[in-house]
């Protein structure tokens, strides 16, 4: 992340997203898979070695050289020409448009309910001797068993996240770049996929 | 250069006047009242600089009617109109925090020696 400034002297903490160029990679149409859909492909070539057989079959159908990132993005039922070999931009948004970026989170590793779950713990002096333990996880004789679902330590992060209506605050065309305002799921140089805002607040 | 560092590139300013810690400045703030737009001097010491690339920001220190008050500046900010060094002083250390808890007299520095002295 970095910071912009506004031009009365805010700061908008921003998040620089390449996003692109991308290829259309296969295009699933309503009457053949059931719904409208384009493979979107971000143009960077990984090593030769990391395509497979099958995957080199993929890309030479669509005549595209091989991608290191692929993901389907879902398309309204009217967007029809959109055809496979088109390019995807970052001309796509516009400044002030709502997005939600989709990722995989940082892992934790085996996190203690602490991290993991905001548990309020212990003291950490005056004699206490109860710090970041979970403490009692159920009752005795009812119901004499510990409830599903109950919040416990475990692996944290490295999941799927998504954060909702982010702000777009500059398009770089030529860098193919998206600043968008807010942090966003993962570690630095992670792939993450831009969305529409699906829900738009106000 | 990768897009990230463009973009904080894009954000620093191409000119600003060398200053270090112990100087006093005058900064120059734009203000927006309404519609009108005026200009406010802080004047005084330089009491710590931030190096931060994009947000680097300065701290400056002035006793203001008896009180102490100190200012953080984003070193970039559109906000600020210009810097003006009014008297650069020799310092020892980066940050000068230790002005805090001396008034008057005490809080003095030495001003720094020009070239043609040295």
């Amino acid at each position: 992340m970095t910071q912009v400034f506004a031009e009365n002297g805010d700061v908008i903490p921003v998040t620089v997203l390449k996003a692109g160029p991308c290829v259309v990679v296969q295009r699933k149409t309503a009457q053949k898979d059931g719904y409208e859909a384009a493979q979107l492909g971000l143009v960077e070539l990984p090593p030769p070695k990391h395509v497979n057989k099958p995957r080199e079959g993929h890309f030479k159908k669509a005549g595209a050289n091989p991608v290191r990132f692929l993901r389907e993005v879902r398309l309204a039922q009217d967007a029809g020409d959109l055809k496979i070999g088109d390019k995807v931009l970052v001309d796509v948004f516009a400044v002030n448009d709502l997005v939600d970026v989709t990722g995989v989170s940082k892992g934790r590793g085996f996190a203690g309910v602490h991290k993991r779950h905001h548990f309020g713990g212990g003291g950490g002096a005056h004699g206490s001797m109860f710090h970041r333990a979970p403490g009692s996880i159920g009752a005795s004789a009812f119901p004499s068993r510990v409830m599903k679902g109950m919040r416990a330590a475990g692996h944290m992060g490295h999941a799927r996240a998504t954060v909702r209506n982010l702000r777009v605050v500059q398009v770089l065309s030529d860098e193919n770049a998206l600043l968008v305002q807010g942090a966003v799921p993962g570690p630095q140089g992670s792939y993450v996929v831009v969305h529409k805002a699906k829900a738009p607040h106000k | 250069m990768n897009a990230l560092e463009k973009v904080e590139q894009s954000q620093m300013k191409k000119e600003i006047p060398a200053f270090r810690s112990g100087d006093t400045v005058r900064v120059h703030v734009k203000i927006k009242e309404g519609d009108k737009e005026r200009i406010q001097v802080f004047e005084g010491t330089v009491i710590g600089l931030r190096r931060a690339r994009n947000h680097s920001t300065f701290r400056v220190r002035k006793i203001s009617f008896g009180h102490g008050v100190e200012r953080i500046f984003p070193l970039h900010s559109p906000v600020i109109d210009k810097i003006e060094v009014v008297r650069p002083s020799r310092v020892r250390r980066a940050k000068l925090y230790y002005l805090r808890k001396l008034r008057g007299k005490a809080a003095r520095l030495r001003a720094a020696q020009t070239e043609q002295e040295a």
